[in-house]
């Protein structure tokens, strides 16, 4: 499901994309149409690209650019004017107090175990020493025995790059069994054994808890993964995903930044398992 | 009716002029789109192919693109391992298949064998895919952990190309001169030797043909490879352990890929093509033109 909302946002970079938006394009751009650029982090674009086509339903003369690169060029071009809107999933560091963010939703990851594993918690020293081998069985940790079945993100995802820099792992130190693409499938595996570990984000994973999948959300320094924790920043692993601006906006990206804030998308903020703002 | 058409040579000549247009105007389009895909992959792959030195993309010291690290030697050692496996066993249980079909089984039986083959290669490779994970994984698992592994794939993969194989094979069995067979019955030959020497060399482009279309399925599979193989991105030390082939590595990197790793997959793409390539040409080669012609 990520996977196929994630690809439409990627117009304009392959050579067979761009022809067939050129084509398409002939008939608004001979109207001269005005066009809104983002840049910046992948965990927001698939989720600004779905809003982006929404807006435009409503704004015939409108065109929504996303593009990808990272948070870091979402700062970058938003700061040197190269796009109108920055993608930024993280909060403004105090350097980069000259650009000005608007949130857009919460994105919190929790580590989830099969529903049998009699495991409740576990502190931050033993999830590393599991994610980097040093704990190879659960009969090191507490109740329950047999070998741990670690399951990582492929690169990329931006789960991962949550986990790793929560916990100050490198990459190439992660000891996994298995390697799985999107939360979904992530929860699979862990739905399918008994003995694995892994890390979804939050809200898929209380969905499909919700629906009777047998996954436990693992609480993380004594707060319990649930969405509010996750909206009230209470959780340990939450990030915020933003919008940064260079001035204060105006016209029709003030209204687009409003669009993107405001109730009328809430659904493709959880349809991609992030918290909405506010509700 | 048949002699009104013949009756009007003009007009069957038309017919035959549109319809030679039109089926040139289809093929070219079929192949100008593949040409096109190449295309673009090669496109792609440029920016890691002068970016990253050719060699690093077989000894890097691992594979983290992120970290311009761009070894494929493992995914590829997992792709070939995974798929050989897969296209032995579907080739074993293919071709027996088709000689029970073809020669052992009574003519309901055969039947109704056959439509079981089809619907199996009907199924989605996402539900093999799931099937193998909740069912085959656990099982492999009980005997070493973590189940994740090329057993597992190899498995799943060769359970997939079973229709795949053994469908066509029936097929060119079947097209085998009934009198061959039928000589061949004359002259006393015990059945498993009018098989081994009568029907499978004449049959022998269409069993090629068959293997070709396993190995290809094989070398290209990814969801259900993806979801029983484990991905980690290692040379397999043993049949248990995880392993990521070339297609799963793509499928799981590419939606969030940026740059030189996004580039780098096009080039493992743009390998992919290439072996198959050179998997058809083989094939070509071996072989050229039924015997029985």
């Amino acid at each position: 499901m990520i996977r196929a909302i994630s690809f439409p946002f990627r117009k304009g970079r392959s050579f067979l994309a761009l022809s067939v938006m050129a084509l398409l394009s002939v008939a608004a751009s001979a109207h001269a149409a005005e066009t809104i650029v983002l840049t910046g982090s992948s965990t927001v674009a698939p989720l600004m690209a779905e809003i982006g086509k929404r807006f435009e339903e409503t704004h015939p003369n409108l065109r929504i650019d996303v593009q990808t690169g990272g948070s870091s060029r979402g700062v970058r071009d938003a700061r040197a004017g190269l796009a109108d809107i920055g993608m930024v999933s993280r909060p403004l560091t105090d350097s980069e107090r000259d650009l000005t963010a608007f949130t857009l939703a919460y994105d919190g990851v929790a580590f989830i175990l099969h529903k049998s594993n009699p495991v409740k918690t576990l502190t931050r020293q033993q999830i590393i020493d599991i994610f980097t081998g040093k704990v190879r069985d659960w009969s090191e940790i507490g109740p329950g025995r047999g070998t741990i079945v670690v399951e990582n993100k492929a690169e990329g995802r931006s789960t991962l790059e949550l986990f790793l820099t929560h916990f100050d792992i490198k990459s190439s130190d992660v000891k996994a069994a298995v390697v799985v693409g999107d939360n979904q499938e992530a929860i699979k595996v862990i739905a399918g054994n008994p003995l694995a570990i892994g890390y979804v984000s939050i809200g898929s994973a209380v969905t499909e808890a919700g629906l009777g999948v047998p996954i436990k959300p693992l609480p993380m320094d004594g707060v319990e993964a649930t969405i509010d924790a996750v909206k009230q920043k209470r959780f340990p692993l939450v990030r915020e995903l933003n919008l940064v601006v260079r001035k204060q906006p105006e016209g029709v990206v003030k209204e687009f930044i409003a669009y993107a804030q405001s109730d009328q998308v809430t659904d493709l903020v959880k349809d991609l398992y992030y918290v909405p703002v506010g509700h | 009716m048949f002699q009104s058409v013949i009756d009007s040579p003009r007009r069957h000549g038309v017919i035959d002029v549109r319809l030679r247009r039109t089926l040139w105007g289809v093929a070219g389009l079929a192949s100008s789109i593949i040409a096109v895909v190449v295309a673009v992959v090669a496109t792609e792959a440029l920016p890691a192919l002068r970016g990253v030195e050719l060699p690093r993309f077989l000894n890097d010291p691992s594979w983290h693109p992120t970290n311009q690290r761009y070894n494929l030697a493992p995914m590829i050692a997992g792709t070939f391992l995974v798929a050989g496996g897969a296209v032995a066993l579907g080739t074993l249980f293919g071709f027996l298949s088709a000689i029970f079909c073809c020669f052992y089984a009574p003519p309901r039986l055969a039947g109704l064998y056959r439509g079981v083959m089809e619907l199996l290669a009907g199924i989605p490779s996402v539900i093999l895919g799931l099937w193998g994970l909740t069912t085959l994984v656990p099982i492999v698992a009980a005997i070493k952990a973590p189940g994740f592994s090329v057993l597992s794939a190899t498995l799943v993969l060769g359970l997939m190309i079973v229709p795949t194989i053994g469908l066509v094979a029936i097929a060119s069995l079947q097209s085998v001169p009934r009198s061959l067979i039928l000589g061949a019955e004359a002259l006393g030959l015990p059945k498993w030797l009018t098989v081994v020497r009568i029907a499978f060399p004449a049959a022998r482009s269409g069993l090629i043909a068959s293997v070709v279309l396993g190995i290809g399925r094989a070398l290209g599979e990814t969801m259900a490879v993806m979801m029983v193989g484990g991905n980690i991105v290692q040379v397999p030390e043993s049949l248990f352990a995880p392993v990521r082939t070339l297609a799963a590595n793509i499928a799981l990197e590419i939606p969030y890929a940026e740059g030189l790793h996004r580039s780098s997959l096009f080039v493992s793409g743009l390998f992919l093509t290439l072996v198959i390539l050179v998997v058809l040409c083989i094939a070509e080669w071996l072989g050229p033109e039924p015997i029985h012609d």
